[in-house]
C-alpha cells in the first residue's frame, strides 16, 4: 500500500518571493511529488525546478496546449526543468496547478519525472500540458531549488513537497 | 514586493514550526537574477518568433497546395511527418 504524506508546504508572504528552496530532504521515502501553486509578478510563465542546486543534465519530452493550438517541444542538456505560475496579466488572484512526480529519489539511478500542468486567463487563455522528465543524476535528491525565470512568486503562492513509501 | 528581494529556504531537517528562513538576497544574487531574467526574456522572444515562422510556413504551404502551386522543400517538411 502507498502511503503519501506531508513533509513541508510553504506559503509566500505578502513581500513576494525571488525563490523557494527545500533542503535536506528527508531521504526515506521512495517517490516525491512536488505540487506548486504559482503566479507571478512579470509576463512570462517560467519557473526553473532545479535538484541539488544542480544546472545541468536535465531533458524532458511535453505534449501541451496552447489556445488554441496543440503541439510538442523537447530538450536534452538542459540547465533545469520547467514549471509553470499564472502572469501578472493573468486574471487576477488566479494561480496555476503544478504537479509533478519524481521516481525513486533517493536511489542512485537516474531520476525520471511526470508533470502536469494548467494556467488559464479568464477562460480565453488556456496553457494545459503533460511532461515526461529525467535528472540525469545518480545523486540522491536532498534538495529542490524553484527560481522564476523572470520577476517574483507573490503572496498566496504555494509549494508543497510530499513523499510517498509503499509497505 | 518587498524592498530588497528575499527567498525562501525551508530546512527539512529542523522541527516543524523553525523550518521556513526568509532571507534577503545578496547583491551578487540580484544581479546574476537580472542577468537570468534578461537571458529568459531573449529565449522567449526567440521560442516565439521560431513558433511564429513555423506557423507562416504551413500557412504558406496549405495556401499553395489549394491554389495547386509548388511548395518549396521548407514548406513540404511542414506537412511530413
Amino acid at each position: 500500500m502507498a502511503v503519501k504524506s506531508l513533509i513541508e508546504t510553504v506559503t509566500v508572504g505578502a513581500g513576494g518571493a525571488t525563490s523557494i528552496e527545500f533542503a535536506a530532504i528527508p531521504q526515506d521515502g521512495v517517490d516525491l511529488v512536488l505540487k506548486v501553486s504559482a503566479r507571478r509578478d512579470a509576463a512570462s510563465p517560467g519557473i526553473e525546478l532545479t535538484f541539488n542546486s544542480d544546472a545541468t543534465d536535465y531533458s524532458h519530452r511535453t505534449l501541451r496546449g496552447i489556445t488554441p493550438n496543440v503541439s510538442s517541444i523537447s530538450g536534452t542538456g538542459n540547465a533545469y526543468f520547467i514549471l509553470f505560475a499564472n502572469l501578472s496579466t493573468n486574471t487576477a488572484n488566479t494561480f496555476s496547478s503544478n504537479a509533478l512526480t519524481i521516481s525513486n529519489y533517493a536511489s542512485s539511478a537516474a531520476k525520471s519525472m511526470s508533470l502536469d500542468v494548467v494556467y488559464e486567463n479568464n477562460a480565453e487563455f488556456g496553457y494545459q500540458s503533460i511532461a515526461a522528465g529525467l535528472w540525469n543524476d545518480t545523486a540522491a535528491i536532498t534538495s529542490l531549488q524553484l527560481v522564476p525565470q523572470s520577476g517574483n512568486f507573490v503572496q498566496y503562492s504555494t509549494a508543497s513537497l510530499y513523499k510517498i513509501k509503499y509497505d | 514586493m518587498a524592498d530588497v528581494p528575499v527567498k525562501i529556504v525551508v530546512d527539512l531537517s529542523k522541527p516543524k514550526g523553525e523550518r521556513e528562513s526568509i532571507i534577503p538576497l545578496t547583491k551578487a544574487e540580484i544581479a546574476e537574477r537580472d542577468a537570468m531574467a534578461v537571458q529568459a526574456e531573449a529565449e522567449r522572444v526567440e521560442q516565439e518568433a521560431a513558433a511564429q515562422a513555423l506557423l507562416d510556413l504551413k500557412a504558406s504551404a496549405k495556401a499553395k497546395l489549394i491554389a495547386g502551386e509548388a511548395l518549396t522543400a521548407e514548406e513540404a517538411e511542414t506537412l511530413v511527418i
